[in-house]
């Protein structure tokens, strides 16, 4: 894919729980090739934004392009089917299937079966411990593990987009560097990634584009690098007067 | 030297020669009595591993294989049952055309549970199509009014079911050939299927909803496809019961029906389909053997009337028992596999066996 082609393109998005006006008309976008980053406090409608893109939660406005597609709305398997795939906040792989087993419903939307047998040793060479766990009841692996058993089954299903709720969260500080180390691998892979954090710091590091997300609405954005160092970034997310 | 897929399908086959060599034996020697148990047993078999694929393998909390069952049981009766007892039979109200002017031949045997397997899917469908779009508890209770319904209707639609009074006289055509055959294919093909990438799709349902739909599990088309197999088998086991019964009334397929299927995939292990069907044949016989604790007993000079309904009594105290110190049931989620059964022959020394 071309370099700068914007391949996921929000427009004016407005989100509704109820009576709550969840998110209050953001834009963002993404390009082919880049992490791009969406910061911002609990409750300011990180999630939100990435359960709209991924179709679990249908926007009263706005629209969500991927690609040449308009897919606002769309059941959330034909957006997977269409290569935008979530790494959901809280890991939440299935505990009771062995790693195999949670790999193997990663790709679940695809037919190839020597492509996703391709896929399984990248996916291997990446995370070398779940090969030696690949029996093991996903439950019963540690927190660090559990999260690389996440992003790897989402990568199983070769996406073009992939986006990941909170990768760092519950991780101890040393888990967090890994994954981040891990993100950054993949996206030199070739992997466009659309990453949301509280953990502004260690994502904005990463990410080549940022935007802060405030009550529901896009206060800030720019260059990752540059949001870094913008004083009301430090001051509100990195906790530095 | 075989590859292991052709190593276990050959280790089937041989079960299924020696399935049939027993069966061939059990008619030739045993009881009738015994014959029944068995029959009865397989029935339970072919009812519990399908309620077992919507309850324990796609974790949706069904009530409703007792309406199925139903639909099943008076399709093959209306569409065995001969004219002349037809006639004979229905005196309150003639039975409706165009069930009152043919009947099939023993040799469609085979498609009338067919077609009672098909028409219990068909509701199925029907209820499952407005409720399982819904997370929660929404399926356990419209498919406990399913179930009711069509035992409403089974007493009241009188020119089709006549009513409580039920049909007689329905043609004995179930045997051991066909019970045993049933429960295998039954096991064999729910255990191909959970073993598929489907079947994983399922698990993965039951496991988390919202993390299956993430991974493209189109989440109300397998609920419903598992949902309405399920009610396939349910109903070709209502359609074996009533053959081998003879007889069918609203009666025979009550909520009691739902809840001692309930009892015997909670026994086995919710997911387990060798614990649905261990449990299946151990049920049967024990709702035999239990007939002691109703009957009358006179120990020295006292005389203990017979208290009809004390085997659900015992049953639902072991069910109590199981529930507070073996929550998981007999067998869990795991399943008994050839590669189990080699390893413990000492053929296999493979290192990992998993699940299958």
């Amino acid at each position: 894919m071309k370099e700068n082609t914007t391949i996921l393109r929000v427009e004016n998005l407005h989100v509704f729980y109820g009576g709550i006006h969840a998110l209050k008309g953001i834009s963002l976008e993404v390009q082919a090739g880049k992490i791009v980053a969406l910061i911002g406090a609990n409750g300011a409608g990180k999630s939100t934004a990435l359960r709209t893109i991924s179709g679990l939660v249908r926007p009263r406005e706005g629209m969500v392009r991927f690609l040449d597609q308009d897919i606002t709305g769309e059941a959330s398997h034909r957006v997977v089917e269409l290569g935008v795939v979530m790494v959901p906040e809280g890991r939440k792989i299935f505990p009771n299937l062995t790693v195999m087993e949670n790999l193997f419903l990663g790709g679940y939307t695809r037919r190839d079966l020597e492509g996703i047998k391709k896929d399984l040793e990248w996916i291997f060479t990446l995370f070398p411990r779940l090969q030696e766990r690949t029996w093991q009841k996903g439950g019963t692996l540690s927190g660090g593990e559990q999260q690389m058993l996440a992003v790897a089954r989402a990568l199983m299903s070769r996406p073009r987009l992939l986006m990941m709720d909170e990768p760092s969260l519950g991780l101890a500080p040393l888990l967090v560097r890994e994954i981040f180390h891990i993100i950054e691998a993949l996206n030199q892979q070739g992997v466009t990634i659309l990453l949301i954090e509280q953990n502004a710091k260690a994502a904005l590091e990463v990410a080549h584009y940022g935007y802060v997300l405030e009550t529901g609405k896009i206060a800030l954005q720019g260059e990752g690098k540059q949001l870094l160092s913008d004083e009301r970034v430090r001051k509100a997310y990195l906790g530095e007067d | 030297m075989f590859t292991r897929e052709t190593r276990e399908l050959l280790f089937t086959f041989v079960l299924f020669v020696l399935l049939m060599v027993g069966v061939w034996l059990a008619q030739r020697y045993l009881n009738a009595y015994l014959v029944r148990i068995f029959n009865t047993a397989c029935i339970y078999v072919i009812a519990a591993v399908a309620y077992n694929l919507v309850n324990g393998i796609t974790g949706q909390f069904s009530l409703g294989p007792n309406g199925f069952m139903a639909i099943g049981g008076y399709t093959v009766a209306l569409l065995m049952l001969p004219v002349v007892q037809k006639q004979e039979v229905y005196f309150l109200q003639p039975l409706i055309w165009p069930f009152n002017s043919f009947s099939f031949p023993p040799a469609l045997f085979i498609f009338a549970l067919l077609l009672g397997g098909l028409l219990a899917a068909g509701g199925a469908i029907l209820i499952g199509f407005p409720t399982l779009r819904l997370r929660g508890d929404y399926l356990a209770i419209a498919t406990f009014g399913f179930g009711e319904i069509i035992i409403v209707l089974a007493n009241n639609l009188i020119p089709l079911t006549n009513g409580a009074l039920g049909i007689k006289g329905i043609p004995e055509y179930t045997n051991l050939w066909w019970t045993v055959n049933w429960a295998f294919w039954t096991v064999f093909l729910v255990k191909n299927l959970v073993n598929s990438s489907f079947g994983r799709a399922l698990k993965a349902i039951r496991e988390d909803e919202v993390a299956a739909e993430a991974m493209g599990i189109n989440l109300f088309r397998h609920k419903l496809l598992a949902f309405a197999l399920s009610a396939f088998f349910a109903g070709v086991a209502g359609g074996l019961f009533v053959t081998l019964i003879s007889t069918i009334s609203p009666t025979l397929f009550t909520f009691s029906m739902t809840f001692n299927l309930l009892i015997i995939i909670v026994l086995g292990g919710l997911g387990s389909i060798t614990g649905s069907t261990i449990t299946a044949v151990l049920f049967a016989f024990l709702q035999e053997l239990l007939r002691e604790v109703e009957a009358p007993h006179v120990i020295g000079s006292w005389t203990f009337p017979g208290i009809p309904g004390m085997r659900m009594v015992v049953f639902s105290a072991i069910l109590v028992i199981l529930m507070i110190f073996y929550r998981r049931g007999l067998f869990g989620r795991q399943e008994l596999s050839w590669q189990h059964v080699s390893r413990i022959l000492w053929w296999g020394k493979r290192a990992h066996g998993g699940q299958s």
